[in-house]
């Protein structure tokens, strides 16, 4: 069984986790159009390669982000929502 | 006593204990630790199976698990278990065993003509023969798997107990031999926690069948030393009769434990989190390849000499030792001790000079170098076998008499786990065989598994990787020595995956690879033949690897032949993937304790007990059991709900509704929060309203629906459906926290914390009255749709005045610990109103007659609200989770399914659920399907069957007629009416 660091809660078992589909921000605002709007509601990127991810730790209801490698499966590091838009503000 | 073949001294056997059991019905006799198929060794029987498709005579040829043929049935009814194999069932007084082919007996076996036919049953052949003609498989299938099954499944229900436990530790050692145990004792000594397993019944491994000294003691001594030093550690747990059979990510191993001493639990399942790994867990020897190598008294040398040392069963009298390399020599050595006569030593090798061989043959043994085994004669077992030069030298050929053949072709260490945890394996040109390439984990293999088989090199190889682990996890070594057995001299393996085609009967003998699956090199061949290239695929289509042994004897010999076949190396070739579990698992062992009425946990609501008392069936949704309806005497469940239909609707009736989710909604931003999530105007709710809310998913489809209330300015109370409130609950968290973590919002379930009490009908006002309540109940006072906090029986409720039923309606909510009091007062108090309980089903029938849905059962997440006809509460102001994807084309085309009622036309028929819609009577396909019936009911109230669905275009369909048919294909005649079948107007509800 694998493990993941949850930010609030340190290393707990896999089996503890929800997983919350990729990082995928509402971009799109009401009055777009139905194809730009049917691409942020229905389709995701799923790429072979690193991934940002949401996951929710079950027990404490704690959603946070992680960033998986998913040729590997290998969960690279997770962080806390405003640790991760700090990060992509500082990238930016 | 009939043990022909145990020996008058020796072996670990306890000669004081000896136990009866029966094999195919004889009775025999054998020893306490003796496994099955030694004692059936000692009792003389050779043939103990037969193959699986060729039904050839099989015995029994390993000592642990990679044993192919000795495959049994142990016990029988319910506790029978099948496909065990012989050399790992340890015996047991009264033990009942029998082989799991063979018809009339495993001795004269029809099926035996398959032998015979050989040539026409090759690899592929059922795929060829059945698959070409549709329907051919279907009729012979029955027949094929009672020719070429394996075991029995147990009849009835598993009535073992089994169990499971989590365990860390710093340090897992896997195997208990020369390596693991110096591992376990390195790591122990320098303070880590540790966890040593091994699958035997006593620790040693292949220590337990050894002639040499360690630490200038005899092996058996220093072993009894080392054991008794671990138990008395108090941070090293020894886990005996215990197998490591899976290793998952993130070093976590799956152990299961047999055999427990107290027999309240049959099988444990450990599942452990180690820090370290130590895989220690030996090697298997290879077998040779050569015509009729599968006759009974062909053994691995090794085996033959577990037999005579271990279990002091020497399984026949002449041998003759087939080797490719020095160990093979030590059967000859430990047969000749045992007062055997060795015919002589084939060995492929030219030169000849290790220690063993030396000492072989100061023994008195002959040894025929350059020399191979041609084939094996007999019928029923070994009577000889035919030797031949390797190459240019050797002996001329000639004939042996043997009874036993003991063959060496080398070691495959076990790097079953190795491989599990993602490591690759490496081919070594010497000694041939795949060893462990780096780990991928926090592991290291030590010992045979790792690719050293010297006594002296397991033993420092061990005590340096136990040192290791425990290092870098942090503890310091100690500073011992590792123990030291006396170095030895031996030759170089010399590869041989086959030997020379011979001319004569011999070459036209089956030579077996995977006996298990009775695959040939004739089959590999066919296989290369006809164009497989790709090992998994030559797996798959010979069967080769497959069976309970997984291969664990003759995978590499297939592979290393598929290799000269293809022109390629081995390692070009490779290995197919090993997978969990090392050897065959129960499923009750999997499933531990979580079984029968542990298999999931029960919600019971605190009305549970008055409901049992009263005799109500129980409906399991979601989690909860919910009664059903409440029978009374003679009642079955159609009269019992027009009963309770009937009085609610001309009375009252009462209902446990505390399974429905209820959310606690607080903050500053609580309103924004609800205005996004929800899609009516939650602005507009003044304090002590309630409003009726549909969530909607991100695509616009209807989620969950329920009543909420505003309690406060920044408080609300929200009510989800009973099987949504977990989902709805971390729905909103994922919102809140992820994209909108600047609103201010606390949420919290109460649906534990409060009951519900339903109280619907005309009198349902009276029973409050006559309860004590403190609030003014006339409708002016306490319209439809508010909330009121009240006494009621002297106890804090708070009251909702919002109906399922379209009645006059309250829901009492109160504390869950007064809620089976505050239920029995209403009782008492509504009994001069002829108060009814009514449970689920009646509560779907009064809500069917007011079209109200159920989410999930009417929708089904392909349902906009618009399709359910609920734009009135749809807010054109502001804008909410949904809404842009109702604008998309596809929501907004004419013609989308629309929610309809139907009533049959013989006014008698109750439509079943999930009929289809279609229009016509002809049902000549391409028949459309228009819609179909979600929920459908006898109405009491109206007289007549009532039912609900989706239609396409449903609204303007009215008044049509349609034919309903379920999948039974029964066929109602229907008109499409309007949703609303009571009181369309609403006026009972707000009377």
């Amino acid at each position: 069984m694998k493990q993941i660091r949850c930010p609030l809660n340190g290393l707990r078992n896999i089996d503890e986790f929800v997983y919350g589909g990729e990082y995928h921000p509402v971009t799109e605002t009401a009055d777009t159009d139905s194809r730009q709007w049917a691409r942020q509601v229905f389709f995701h990127r799923n790429p072979a390669g690193l991934v940002i991810e949401w996951w929710c730790h079950a027990p404490s209801s704690y959603w946070f982000l992680a960033e998986r490698d998913t040729r590997s499966n290998e969960m690279l590091r997770t962080f806390t929502l405003e640790a991760f838009l700090a990060m992509k503000d500082a990238a930016q | 006593m009939s043990q022909a073949f145990r020996l008058p001294v020796g072996g670990r056997i306890r000669r004081d204990e000896p136990l009866e059991f029966t094999f195919n019905g004889r009775t025999l006799s054998g020893f306490a630790g003796d496994t099955l198929a030694s004692a059936l060794l000692a009792n003389g029987c050779r043939v103990v199976g037969r193959s699986f498709k060729y039904h050839r005579p099989r015995g029994i040829m390993a000592a642990g698990a990679e044993e192919p043929n000795a495959i049994v049935q142990v016990g029988r009814g319910q506790h029978a278990e099948p496909n065990l194999k012989a050399t790992q069932v340890e015996l047991q007084a009264g033990l009942e065993a029998r082989s799991v082919r063979g018809w009339p007996s495993v001795n004269f076996d029809l099926g035996r003509i398959n032998d015979r036919l050989g040539g026409v049953l090759a690899a592929g052949f059922y795929y060829k023969t059945f698959m070409s003609s549709a329907g051919s498989w279907h009729r012979s299938e029955r027949f094929i798997r009672r020719a070429a099954g394996l075991g029995w499944a147990p009849t009835g229900s598993d009535p073992d107990r089994y169990e499971s436990r989590n365990a860390h530790c710093d340090v897992l050692v896997v195997g208990a031999g020369p390596a693991g145990l110096s591992a376990a004792r390195s790591a122990a000594l320098a303070g880590a926690r540790v966890l040593l397993v091994d699958d035997q019944p006593e620790l040693g491994g292949a220590l337990l069948a050894c002639r040499d000294t360690i630490d200038r003691m005899p092996a058996k001594d220093w072993l009894a030393a080392q054991a008794a030093f671990l138990e008395a550690q108090p941070r090293v747990r020894v886990l005996r009769r215990c197998t490591a059979f899976g290793y998952h990510d993130h070093n976590f191993l799956s152990l299961v434990q047999h055999d427990l001493t107290d027999h309240a639990v049959v099988q444990r399942l450990w599942r452990v989190r180690a820090k370290q790994v130590v895989l220690a867990q030996g090697a298997f020897e290879r077998s040779l390849v050569f015509p009729n190598n599968d006759l009974p008294g062909v053994m691995l040398a090794s085996a033959v000499s577990t037999y005579i040392r271990r279990y002091a069963v020497r399984p026949g009298c002449q041998l003759v030792v087939f080797t490719n390399n020095d160990s093979g020599y030590q059967a000859a050595i430990d047969w000749l001790e045992a007062g055997g006569q060795v015919e002589a030593i084939v060995d492929c090798r030219d030169d000849v000079r290790g220690d063993l061989p030396r000492t072989a043959q100061s023994m008195g043994a002959r040894i025929l170098t350059g020399t191979v085994v041609a084939g094996a004669r007999g019928r029923s077992g070994l009577r000889s076998v035919e030797v031949a030069p390797a190459a240019g030298s050797g002996v001329a050929r000639q004939k042996l008499q043997c009874d036993v053949l003991a063959m060496s072709g080398g070691w495959n260490p076990a790097v079953h786990l190795h491989s599990q945890s993602g490591g690759r394996n490496q081919w070594q040109p010497e000694p041939a065989c795949f060893t462990p390439g780096n780990p991928v984990q926090a592991a290291v293999s030590a010992g045979a598994c790792n690719g050293v088989f010297g006594l002296r090199e397991c033993l420092a190889q061990g005590h340096q990787a136990g040192q290791e682990a425990a290092r870098r996890w942090g503890f310091e070594p100690a500073f011992d020595e590792a123990s030291e057995a006396p170095a030895m001299q031996s030759g170089a393996l010399m590869p041989l995956w086959r030997v020379p085609e011979m001319r004569g009967r011999l070459a036209a003998s089956k030579q077996f690879i995977d006996y298990q699956n009775d695959t040939t090199l004739s089959d590999l061949r066919l296989a290369l033949r006809e164009g497989f290239e790709h090992i998994e695929h030559i797996k798959r289509y010979t069967a080769l690897g497959f069976g309970t042994d997984q291969g664990k004897m003759g995978n590499i010999n297939g592979m290393a032949l598929v290799a000269e076949g293809l022109g390629k190396t081995i390692p070009e070739v490779g290995t197919t993937t090993f997978r969990p579990p090392f050897t065959p698992v129960r499923f009750g062992a999997c499933a531990g304790g979580d079984v029968g009425d542990l298999y999931e946990p029960v919600r019971k609501t605190p009305l549970h007990e008055w409901q049992v008392e009263n005799g109500a069936p129980f409906e399991v949704v979601g989690q909860w059991l919910r009664a059903h309806y409440y029978p009374h005497e003679g009642e079955d469940l159609e009269t019992a709900v027009c009963r309770e239909c009937l009085a609610t609707r001309a009375s009252v009736g009462i209902m446990d509704a505390s399974t429905l989710g209820k959310i606690d909604v607080s903050g500053p931003d609580a309103e924004t929060f609800l205005e996004r999530l929800y899609t009516h105007d939650i602005a507009r709710m003044s304090v002590g309203r309630c409003a009726y809310g549909v969530m909607l998913g991100e695509d616009g489809m209807v989620m969950d629906d329920g009543v909420m209330a505003r309690l406060g300015p920044e408080r609300f109370y929200v009510t989800t459906t009973t099987g949504g409130a977990a989902n709805v609950l971390s729905w909103m968290e994922l919102w809140l926290q992820t994209e909108w973590p600047d609103l201010q919002v606390r949420l919290t379930s109460l649906t534990e914390t409060w009951s519900t009490i339903a109280l619907a009908g005309p009198n349902s006002r009276q029973v409050l009255r006559a309860m004590g309540c403190d609030v003014d109940l006339e409708p002016e006072a306490f319209p439809f749709m508010t909330t009121r906090t009240a006494r009621l029986e002297n106890e804090p409720v708070r009251l909702f005045r919002i109906s399922f039923s379209g009645e006059l309606a309250y829901e009492i909510n109160v504390r869950s610990d007064r809620a089976d009091f505050m239920w029995r007062r209403a009782m008492a108090a509504g009994a001069a109103f002829g108060i009814t309980p009514y449970g689920t089903e009646t509560m779907h029938v009064l809500r069917a007659e007011k079209g109200f849905i159920i989410v999930g059962q009417d929708t089904d997440g392909s349902v906009t609200p618009v399709d359910l006809g609920m734009n009135w509460m749809m807010s054109k102001s502001k804008d909410y989770i949904g809404r842009r994807s109702l604008a998309r084309p596809d929501c907004v085309r004419p013609g989308r399914k629309q929610w309809v009622g139907f009533r049959s036309l013989d006014d008698r028929t109750v439509v079943r659920e999930g009929s289809q819609l279609v229009q016509g009577d002809t049902l000549e396909p391409p028949v459309p399907l228009l819609g179909h019936v979600s929920s459908s009911y006898f109405s009491a109230c109206l007289g007549y069957p009532i039912a609900l669905g989706l239609l396409n275009d449903g609204k303007r369909r009215h008044g049509e007629e349609l034919l309903a048919v379920d999948a039974g294909g029964g066929r109602t005649r229907v008109r499409v009416v309007a949703p609303v079948f009571y009181d369309p107007e609403g006026e009972r509800q707000h009377a």
